[in-house]
């Protein structure tokens, strides 16, 4: 699906457009979110496809933590929303994983990470139903999958940064969800971390689950996933990355500024081919 | 000292002190892991012209109507809070100083008005609190503290205290989960169903009912130091929630009942007759405790940084590198 350039060009009259799709594990329509005045998101339209790991990917301030926000009706929207597998967020909750940016929360809290991880069970114990030994064990099985069965008592601002994301992994994978969105997952990672990470994807992908996934490495976009939504405020373009992702809805996407994008990353890549 | 007048005058003083403080103490250490602990001074202060109100209006200090006042002006008080972060462009710091400091000016000049009229409510009572006010005639010796008919006698102002402290330990263990997830992760809960926005809320509610509840007794001093110094006292001492909470409890404790004795007794030894003003005592012990706990804690004391430098550093590299 590709929109026309100028947010002023003429597009298709949203009366035209099909509605939310039923199957589709999590249908987007006619999404606009301002902060204040000023619009952050325009006239998002969208449909997860099924099992699959998609990148959501875009300059700065292009609203992709914005619209993961939106959709899981964090923040207020200025009109349209989203469904999951045809049905409102109220509904599916507990189908629906949400992995926050690292930098969202208080890692001082006195918390250990085996009770980081148990968070993930709450949905589905609800309110005032005390935590059992069953979800315990089944966060302690989740921090193993992550590679941090080791580290359960530790309190988490003992963690390193990518033991710490994983921590935040191994909570959205103990929630059993369907549909996960997971926000900037491999920034400032070390390199084990993020290969643990891309082991959990592909397993989830392998159970049939979808990942929703704000990247912001243009370099392992390809490697990592299947689809890709270029956003920059609206959506330039969206689907398989082998159709999607190409120079020209790079181009379009990030405008000037993908030259320089480009120049750094191919760099980093030169550096780390040298090691 | 007669026995009989530590029993009537300083044992329903030492109760009505040592539940204010596990009350607060109790709900401060939400307050002070989710760096809102300003929220509880200005609760605190801003339900100061909401008292003022119902007093004027009932005429006397009841529980009901003073509640009902206070809960009506911490209400208010949420309410501007918002509106002045919202439309004023301020940060929530801010804005909760400029709506708790003009309320509780409001209240002071309300009170001064109602003073003029000859109406007992004064600014040294709202600051220091009554504590040595509160007077148990019915028991005599101690053999008479095991007659339940003595303790039904037991003044109202320890009652409501009680009150305070057990509601705020229901709330606190129903809802363990629910409170130890929103202050972690707010944006988690909200995704999971517990809506952060309202659990905060709900906090602020109950740090209002436990504010007014000791207000009155303990002094508005007392109920922030209650709120902050027992539960970031313990945050420097454990790295668990649960043993965080019961430890601020004992410190809480601690400080209630060493606070009182040297205000009441410390006097005497050095041959003065006047005891001190109890419910600044206690704030004073709690704030040694605190400054005794950033120096001399096991792991984030001052003493441990300086001779541990590598056990220290371990929380600190892990902050650095976000």
């Amino acid at each position: 699906m590709i929109l026309p350039d100028h947010p002023a060009a003429p597009r298709t009259p949203i009366a035209s457009r099909p509605e939310h799709s039923a199957q589709s594990p999590m249908s987007v329509h006619s999404l606009t979110v301002a902060y204040g005045s000023k619009p952050v998101l325009w006239d998002v339209e969208y449909e997860t496809p099924a099992s699959s790991l998609v990148a959501i990917v875009g300059p700065n301030g292009a609203g992709k933590s914005t619209l993961l926000k939106a959709v899981l009706g964090l923040i207020p929207v200025a009109a349209g929303g989203a469904v999951f597998w045809g049905k409102p967020l109220a509904d599916v909750r507990r189908r629906v994983g949400y992995v926050p940016q690292r930098g969202s929360v208080d890692w001082d809290f006195p918390v250990s990470a085996l009770e980081v991880v148990t968070m993930g069970r709450y949905g589905m114990l609800g309110w005032l139903r005390p935590v059992t030994r069953r979800h315990v064990e089944a966060a302690r099985a989740a921090l193993d999958q992550v590679g941090m069965a080791d580290f359960a008592d530790r309190q988490i601002s003992q963690l390193s940064g990518g033991q710490q994301q994983r921590v935040f992994l191994a909570r959205a994978l103990a929630q059993e969800a369907d549909l996960y969105f997971m926000d900037e997952p491999f920034a400032g990672v070390d390199a084990a971390t993020e290969a643990a990470i891309v082991d959990v994807l592909r397993t989830l992908r392998t159970a049939g689950r979808t990942v929703v996934v704000v990247h912001h490495d243009l370099s392992t976009v390809e490697d990592y996933f299947d689809h890709v939504m270029l956003l920059n405020g609206r959506i330039i373009a969206a689907g398989p990355i082998a159709e999607t992702f190409n120079a020209r809805n790079l181009q379009r996407t990030y405008g000037g500024r993908l030259t320089l994008l480009d120049a750094v990353s191919q760099a980093l890549s030169d550096v780390a081919g040298q090691k | 000292m007669k026995l009989s007048t530590f029993l009537q005058l300083d044992l329903p003083a030492m109760l009505a002190a040592l539940f204010a403080t596990l009350a607060c103490a109790l709900i401060g250490n939400f307050l002070v892991l989710r760096r809102q602990s300003l929220m509880g001074d200005a609760v605190s202060h801003a339900v100061l012209p909401g008292i003022v109100i119902a007093f004027l209006i009932w005429g006397s200090r009841a529980t009901w109507p003073v509640f009902i006042g206070a809960a009506a002006a911490a209400l208010t008080a949420v309410v501007l809070i918002e509106l002045v972060r919202r439309y004023g462009r301020l940060d929530a710091g801010t804005a909760m100083a400029v709506v708790f400091s003009i309320m509780f000016a409001a209240g002071v000049v309300m009170m001064e008005q109602a003073a003029a009229r000859n109406i007992d409510l004064d600014a040294e009572c709202v600051l220091y609190g009554q504590l040595e006010d509160i007077i148990w005639l019915a028991p005599t010796t101690l053999a008479s503290l095991l007659d339940p008919a003595v303790w039904e006698e037991l003044p109202r102002e320890v009652w409501t205290l009680f009150g305070a402290f057990v509601f705020t330990s229901v709330v606190v263990t129903l809802f363990w989960k629910e409170l130890k997830l929103a202050s972690f992760d707010p944006a988690l809960a909200s995704a999971l169903g517990f809506p952060a926005g309202r659990i905060d809320l709900a906090l602020m509610f109950v740090v209002g009912i436990v504010a007014v509840a000791a207000f009155e007794a303990v002094g508005s001093i007392l109920v922030i130091a209650m709120f902050i110094c027992p539960a970031a006292s313990a945050r420097l001492l454990t790295d668990r929630l649960s043993t965080q909470v019961a430890i601020s409890l004992v410190l809480a404790a601690i400080s209630a009942i060493a606070g009182y004795l040297l205000a009441a007794f410390g006097p005497m030894w050095f041959g003065h007759e006047h005891s001190l003003a109890a419910s600044g005592m206690i704030a004073v012990v709690s704030g040694v405790i605190l400054a005794v706990s950033v120096v001399a804690a096991p792991r984030y004391g001052l003493l441990a940084r300086r001779f541990r430098p590598e056990a220290a550093s371990a929380g600190t590299a892990a902050a650095v590198r976000e």
